[in-house]
């Protein structure tokens, strides 16, 4: 185990420096001068440039980039002068999180259940009607259904605010449309886990003993087939994160989404380049995360990792 | 059921992609020219899917848009599969530095959100399906690669291979000619998921301000755009919304019939009755 866990966690932080590494350069790649706007004089655009640093040596710039950054700081935004990037990050992660958390809790629960069910029904209806309902979930764009609710709730019954986080009510909509998603898939995954597991011989026995489906079903079943479902939770994560792109520009809602098309939109390198290294670190960290606790609930998946080993 | 499901998504697909081809090839209207006097309009004989708010035709722009995104996702799916096959191949047959080398390459791209970086080379190398595809495959073909690696490391030991080696084989001749026929199938199923996941990724793009440049336009950046008319003109934002959730369906359903998991889980329920 402590090996796996050193070997994991030196992928993860190599990972990361590849991904810094990776924006910083794409960034400097990027055509044309942050600061040209219409009109300026060469003079002052260069004296701009010196301001920021950016007419050094790249190389220098970039071991400045990463010394800053390992103390913290991403540097100052370009089109909002004096505002620093981590200020930005503050005040937009909280909301991300929320609603990323909130989405996530969502999805275990509804698809967990749905995937259970499908699994266990012996009626055919029902077996086909969870199959259509996780594949029309899996297949329309989480766009598209934010703009559907946006309109059905929003302008046509006009029950549910659509815009802003002001109070519990308004973040329903965009929880719902971020959750649909990673619903469906823990749903296939529950489904799948469960077939597996429902041949077995100690559900059998279980069974056999005269154990209750429910007892079964909750108890014996679900502590095994429930690790695919951890194992999504990383890639979930990822995600949540692009997901709130969207959902975050729908509904209107200050979070790390809508800084980062906010940020696209208006070409503000350091803060695309912030926002980059720091939802790469969040997923990075996550998936961390979900690895070690799968390999230390259940041993085999350790063995994915050493290689030529096994 | 199974059955039934694969030959849907494949007759569906099919369907999809000569409308793709044909109707951009054959359709009256250009999917760029735009026309001030027939702005907004709602679907007629002439215009199917009716007009956008520049008087373009609708009809035309989504199947010129289905077949951008057919483009990118069958696109990138080739590529990634042909470098997965490869790494994998090399990875599972080798084994020792190669695959060391391989399967931890593989962990940096699953570990870096794709998207991330694909939105930061459409900024720098310009926003086309060559880029968007390269994007794609910097990472995808990694899934690709652990499921080959893991057959051929399955297979590799096994009796025909031994035979094979025998008469004076050479390795790329086992790997060819009798380990890779082998992964065919799974390899197959795991290429149908990805083809989605790269028409999202790309419909991600669009959305974020980064997709193919205009007027050309991928079914996202339809859906997209046609979104801002959503409360006058709803026909705008869902009929390419349609198209794509057909296409991505159909993937789906080729993928799940193909699929052995599914099997499996039917059996079980079999065998559920019966005790």
């Amino acid at each position: 185990m402590a090996s796996y866990m050193f070997k994991r966690i030196l992928t993860g932080v190599f990972s990361l420096f590849v991904l810094v590494s990776a924006a910083f350069f794409l960034t400097r790649l990027m055509p044309g001068s942050p600061f040209e706007v219409g009109n300026s004089l060469p003079s002052v655009q260069a004296e701009i440039e010196r301001e920021y640093g950016l007419d050094r040596p790249l190389l220098e710039q970039y071991l400045h980039y990463l010394s800053n950054l390992l103390r913290g700081d991403l540097g100052i935004s370009y089109k909002k002068p004096g505002v620093a990037v981590t200020d930005v990050i503050w005040r937009a992660f909280p909301v991300t999180c929320k609603i990323g958390s909130l989405a996530v809790l969502c999805s275990l629960v509804v698809g967990s259940v749905l995937g259970i069910w499908q699994a266990v029904t012996k009626r055919a209806a029902v077996y086909n009607g969870i199959f259509f309902v996780t594949i029309l979930g899996s297949a329309v764009l989480n766009f598209v259904w934010g703009s559907l609710f946006v309109w059905l709730f929003g302008v046509k019954l006009k029950v549910l605010p659509v815009v802003g986080t002001s109070d519990w009510k308004s973040f329903l909509l965009p929880v719902l449309t971020m959750a649909i998603y990673p619903t469906c898939v823990v749903a296939r995954l529950m489904r799948n886990g469960f077939g597996r597991e429902m041949r077995k011989d100690y559900v059998v026995l279980a069974r056999a003993k005269g154990l209750g489906t429910m007892w079964i079903v909750g108890v014996h079943i679900l502590k095994n087939a429930c690790l695919p479902v951890l194992q999504y939770m990383g890639p979930a994560a990822a995600f949540l994160l692009t997901g709130s792109f969207v959902v975050e520009s729908i509904f209107n809602i200050p979070g790390l989404g809508r800084e980062f098309v906010n940020s696209i939109a208006n070409r503000d390198y350091t803060l695309i380049l912030g926002l980059t290294v720091f939802m790469g670190a969040v997923v990075i960290g996550l998936n961390l995360l979900t690895d070690l606790l799968c390999a230390w609930l259940s041993p085999t998946t350790r063995v994915g990792m050493t290689g030529a080993g096994e | 059921m199974r059955r039934k499901m694969f030959l849907t998504g494949c007759v569906l697909l099919a369907v999809l992609m000569t409308l793709a081809v044909l109707v951009p090839a054959f359709s009256p209207y250009s999917y760029s020219e735009q026309n001030a006097g027939l702005r907004n309009l709602n679907p007629s004989l002439s215009h199917w899917f009716g007009t956008d708010r520049f008087g373009r035709d609708l009809f035309t722009r989504v199947w010129c848009g289905a077949r951008l995104s057919l483009c990118i996702g069958l696109g990138s799916a080739a590529i990634c599969g042909t470098l997965g096959m490869a790494f994998g191949a090399v990875a599972g047959y080798f084994g020792g530095l190669a695959d060391c080398l391989v399967m931890r390459a593989a962990d940096v791209a699953d570990a870096i959100p794709s998207l991330l970086y694909v939105v930061l080379l459409t900024l720098a190398l310009g926003a086309n399906v060559q880029t968007m595809i390269l994007g794609i495959c910097i990472s995808g073909w990694s899934g690709t690669a652990r499921m080959v690696r893991g057959e051929v490391m399955r297979l590799r030991t096994s009796e025909f291979v031994q035979a094979a080696r025998l008469t004076g084989a050479s390795s790329w001749r086992v790997i060819w000619y009798h380990l890779l026929p082998n992964a065919m199938g799974a390899l197959i199923v795991s290429l149908t998921f990805f083809v989605p996941k790269a028409i999202f990724t790309e419909t991600f793009l669009s959305f974020a301000g980064v997709g193919i440049a205009a007027p050309a336009a991928s079914l996202g950046a339809l859906v997209w755009e046609g979104r801002r008319q959503l409360r006058l003109y709803p026909g705008q934002m869902l009929y390419p919304a349609f198209v794509l959730c057909l296409l991505v369906v159909a993937l789906h359903l080729i993928g799940a019939g193909l699929e052995e998991g599914d099997i499996e889980s039917i059996e079980s329920r079999e065998f559920e009755r019966t005790i």
